[in-house]
């Protein structure tokens, strides 16, 4: 219990500060420190970012993204993850046009506090060399704002390629996406050294600048310091297909770090299986499917399946499509509560809603007795994941309101507060 | 001549053996050895003396194990989708990738281990087996199993040539060997609205009925289905076209509506689980939803079973387990041996089971709400259904095996009385 006490706790003060931001005028230092997680999807227009967004977090069916149309300018969606997570997620078109627009007008808004850029690649393009030129761009932008942030790039569509050239197309791209990574971590290096130099005399015209082009005015709002030489970007790079399981795969470890109190998840999924003699637990997502947190006895370990989560993602995801066509329910809405499944002397496993957000997998080893016991024990421990579902509900459940209550309450507002405060910059947003 | 034919008697035995190695057909060769040329005399001999006692056909020696079971025949237009569904259908191939499939240049023959044994020939759609003369097709050894000829159409296409294919193929077939199920598969009809679909389906069947009754023949065995890859159409087509090869049906199906009767189901079926054909259903009538429904369960439980069920466990693993709280072997600490599932719905309540009946066969049931409290009652009924269903299995296949065990030659055909 007293984990459980302290984890929300620690939402309790996380839900402070953003109340802040939304509330006063805040000082670009301030708004640096905030976790708030602004997920950038780029690429070019076509390549698949509003499709895999759909499939991801609106329950689309594959085929049913063709009817998708192109995304203009920026489409802004707050997508709640697991309750306390709200991924600030930035769909930007990619027609050139607006990319063009987000390198300059726009660069300060879009690339400054970037928790995540998704970088996606169509592997059909015919237009290789001008892929890259502009995704150096947006790595150059990228690194002047916001350094931290972690990049994943997703090399897209790779169902087109024919199965046994896929490893090989794969490995080529990556060579030549990590070159010129580097070489966009280069350029912004030695501009900024030149910058530096003549910083001294640029200073005094640095307010006129700033309202001329937004290309230079980065140099006052960001942090003056120079790039440090071993400056590596925290990159991630997935071959794609919104065909089979490969998309989840990529946007399971996109997730993966975002998730808060990742570290009590792990622990008490640990000592749940350990509990119950599980093989496996896998904690899902509920809409999404994604997997958020897993744990594996050391027998499990020696299962030779290595994409073996994504694929349950996958099949689970399926799964509640299935059902909802049966049902005529919608697809968002949630679809089993229950799936058992006992294969005779070799394992057990069944799949059970767990708290509000989330479903629980847990796969464990044969026998009637132990099966039943572990169901029991799976639905003892459902309070002890209640922090899960997010601040609102662990501020009622524990702490009984108070300092938590409060802020805890519009977490969406402050979202809201911190992209109105974007729109200044003269951008005109789709509603969210 | 005289001399040949001394070399050739002496050499019949090793002759005989090569009969695998040597080339079967005559072909421009440059330069043939004296030996060689002797070994395909020699050959020619010995296919000549097997033919006159075995009457007028050649045994194939590829395909000696694939006799005796009913035989599904491919056949269309080239790029109308025969490969195509038989690798989703038969292979489980995802349908996107068909599209990476070569065209077909021969006879492709695959046995299909099942609850029966079945194969299925996928024919070249080039090949127009009764018009070319240079490919002298051995029609008994094509027609002359029980089975079932299916025709595919693609709808997207101008199908009047194969339609005009069609019904010379069927005039054949239904003069020698008339036992022989004719099913035209209407296919890639996904993208088609359905008045088209309805259209199409009208057209091409009135313009072969027109033919038929024209040559005189009426009340042909042939069955119009609507399919696709894409969705569930293809399965269902096929489910349809083997129901119509099993033995004793009839029984099958009484023992399902029996079944749904006493517990309440609203919906069973028999699934080849390898396939995802059913193989038989109750008496209620069938809808595509609880088809699709349950044909994806099998589909689920197929992959939970492959990432966390193909794998061998450690013997230390083993060992903890039966050791002291439980002190029994594993086999002992579960109620039954074979895969055994449960689903329930969010909306409702309403439960979906499955249980393994065999190695291929799995009974899937949709349930009333409400029933999931009564499980061990519906699974003490549902062991007897099963036990029923084995017992029935076991009845129907020594038929087969007599079939499949008999010396190949003497059961090449139907028309071949057998050997005393």
């Amino acid at each position: 219990m007293s984990d459980l006490e302290t984890t929300t706790g620690s939402g309790g003060p996380a839900g402070v500060t953003d109340g802040s931001i939304g509330g006063g005028p805040t000082t670009q230092t301030q708004l640096k420190k905030v976790k708030k997680q602004k997920v950038l999807l780029m690429g070019k227009s076509g390549s698949g970012k509003s499709s895999m967004r759909s499939i991801i977090f609106s329950n689309y069916l594959a085929r049913d993204t063709r009817r998708l149309g192109a995304t203009i300018d920026i489409d802004l969606s707050h997508v709640k993850f697991l309750g306390n997570l709200t991924l600030n997620l930035w769909d930007c078109g990619g027609q050139e046009a607006f990319m063009e627009n987000y390198l300059s007008q726009q660069r300060a808004h879009v690339f400054s506090n970037v928790g995540v850029l998704i970088y996606v690649f169509d592997i059909e393009s015919r237009d290789v060399e001008r892929d890259l030129a502009t995704y150096v761009n947006i790595i150059s932008a990228l690194v002047q704002y916001s350094r931290e942030a972690q990049v994943f790039v997703l090399i897209h569509k790779m169902d087109l390629i024919p199965p046994q050239m896929r490893e090989e197309v794969f490995v080529q791209r990556v060579a030549l996406v990590r070159k010129k990574t580097a070489e966009a971590v280069a350029i912004v290096r030695k501009g900024f050294l030149s910058q530096s130099q003549s910083q001294s005399q640029q200073q005094s015209q640095q307010q006129q600048q700033q309202q001329q082009s937004g290309q230079i005015s980065p140099t006052a709002t960001t942090t003056s310091a120079p790039p440090p030489e071993d400056l590596e970007i925290d990159m991630q790079l997935f071959a794609t297909s919104i065909w089979d399981q490969s998309l989840y795969k990529a946007w399971a470890s996109i997730i993966h770090d975002l998730v808060p109190n990742l570290a009590v998840i792990e622990t008490q999924l640990a000592s749940l299986g350990v509990a119950i003699d599980a093989d496996e637990i896998l904690l899902f997502e509920r809409t999404s499917f994604l997997v958020v947190s897993k744990w594996t006895s050391r027998e499990g370990d020696n299962n030779p399946y290595g994409d073996r989560f994504e694929r349950m993602s996958n099949i689970l995801k399926s799964w509640k499509h299935t059902c909802s066509k049966f049902t005529g329910t919608p697809r968002n809405a949630e679809q089993f509560s229950e799936f058992e499944y006992k294969m005779g002397s070799q394992f057990s496993m069944f799949v059970t809603k767990f708290t509000t957000n989330t479903y629980i997998l847990v796969c464990m080893p044969p026998g009637e007795a132990r099966f039943n016991s572990a169901k029991l024990n799976v639905a003892a421990a459902r309070p002890w994941f209640k922090f899960l579902d997010g601040p609102p509900a662990g501020a009622a459940a524990a702490a009984g309101g108070g300092g938590g209550g409060g802020p805890g309450q519009n977490p969406y507002g402050a979202v809201a507060g911190s992209y109105y405060q974007g729109g200044e910059h003269g951008m005109g947003h789709p509603d969210s | 001549m005289a001399s040949t034919g001394d070399n050739g008697g002496g050499a019949s035995g090793d002759g005989g053996e090569d009969l695998s190695t040597e080339p079967l057909r005559p072909r421009p060769v440059r330069f043939i050895s004296p030996a060689a040329l002797n070994l395909s005399r020699v050959y020619e001999q010995n296919r000549q003396r097997i033919q006159k006692k075995d009457g007028p056909k050649v045994p194939d020696p590829t395909t000696p194990q694939t006799k005796g079971k009913p035989r599904l025949l491919l056949m269309g237009q080239r790029r109308s989708g025969k490969s195509s569904i038989s690798s989703v259908v038969f292979h489980k191939l995802p349908a996107s990738e068909t599209l990476f499939l070569e065209s077909t240049a021969r006879i492709q023959k695959d046995s299909l281990n099942s609850f029966m044994e079945f194969q299925v020939w996928d024919f070249p759609g080039q090949i127009d087996i009764f018009e070319n003369p240079a490919y002298s097709f051995d029609m008994d050894a094509i027609f002359g199993e029980i089975g079932a000829l299916i025709w595919v159409i693609d709808a997207q296409d101008d199908y009047l040539e194969a339609v005009a294919r069609l019904n010379v193929t069927i005039l054949h077939v239904q003069r020698s060997y008339p036992h022989i199920n004719i099913e035209v598969f209407i296919h890639k009809v996904d993208g088609l609205s359905d008045d088209y679909k309805l259209d199409i389906q009208r057209d091409v069947t009135i313009r072969i009925q027109d033919e038929l009754s024209d040559q005189g023949i009426e009340n042909a065995p042939v069955n119009f289905h609507l399919t696709s890859i894409y969705n569930h159409s293809i399965f269902e087509a096929f489910s349809k076209v083997i129901q119509k090869l099993i033995p004793r049906l009839g029984q099958l199906e009484a023992m399902l509506t029996n079944l749904c009767r006493t517990c309440r189901f609203e919906k069973a079926y028999l699934f080849d689980v390898n396939t995802k054909i059913y193989i038989a259903t109750d008496s209620t009538p069938e809808d595509m939803a609880s088809y699709e429904i349950c044909s994806d369960y099998v589909d689920v439980i197929i992959d939970f079973t492959e990432v966390y069920g193909s794998w061998p466990r450690t013997q230390q693993w083993r060992d903890r387990l039966e050791g002291e709280p439980w002190a029994q072997p594993l086999e002992d600490q579960v109620a039954c041996e074979w895969a055994e599932s449960g689903m329930v719905l969010a909306d409702a309540q309403r439960p979906i089971m499955l249980r393994e009946v065999d190695r291929f066969l799995a009974l899937v049931a949709i349930m009333k709400e409400g029933s999931y409290e009564k499980m061990p009652q519906i699974n003490m009924n549902v062991d007897v259904v099963v036990k029923g269903l084995t017992e029935f299995f076991e009845i129907t296949k020594p038929r087969g095996g007599v079939v499949t065990g008999g010396q190949g030659e003497g059961v090449v055909s139907p028309g071949v009385p057998p050997a005393p």
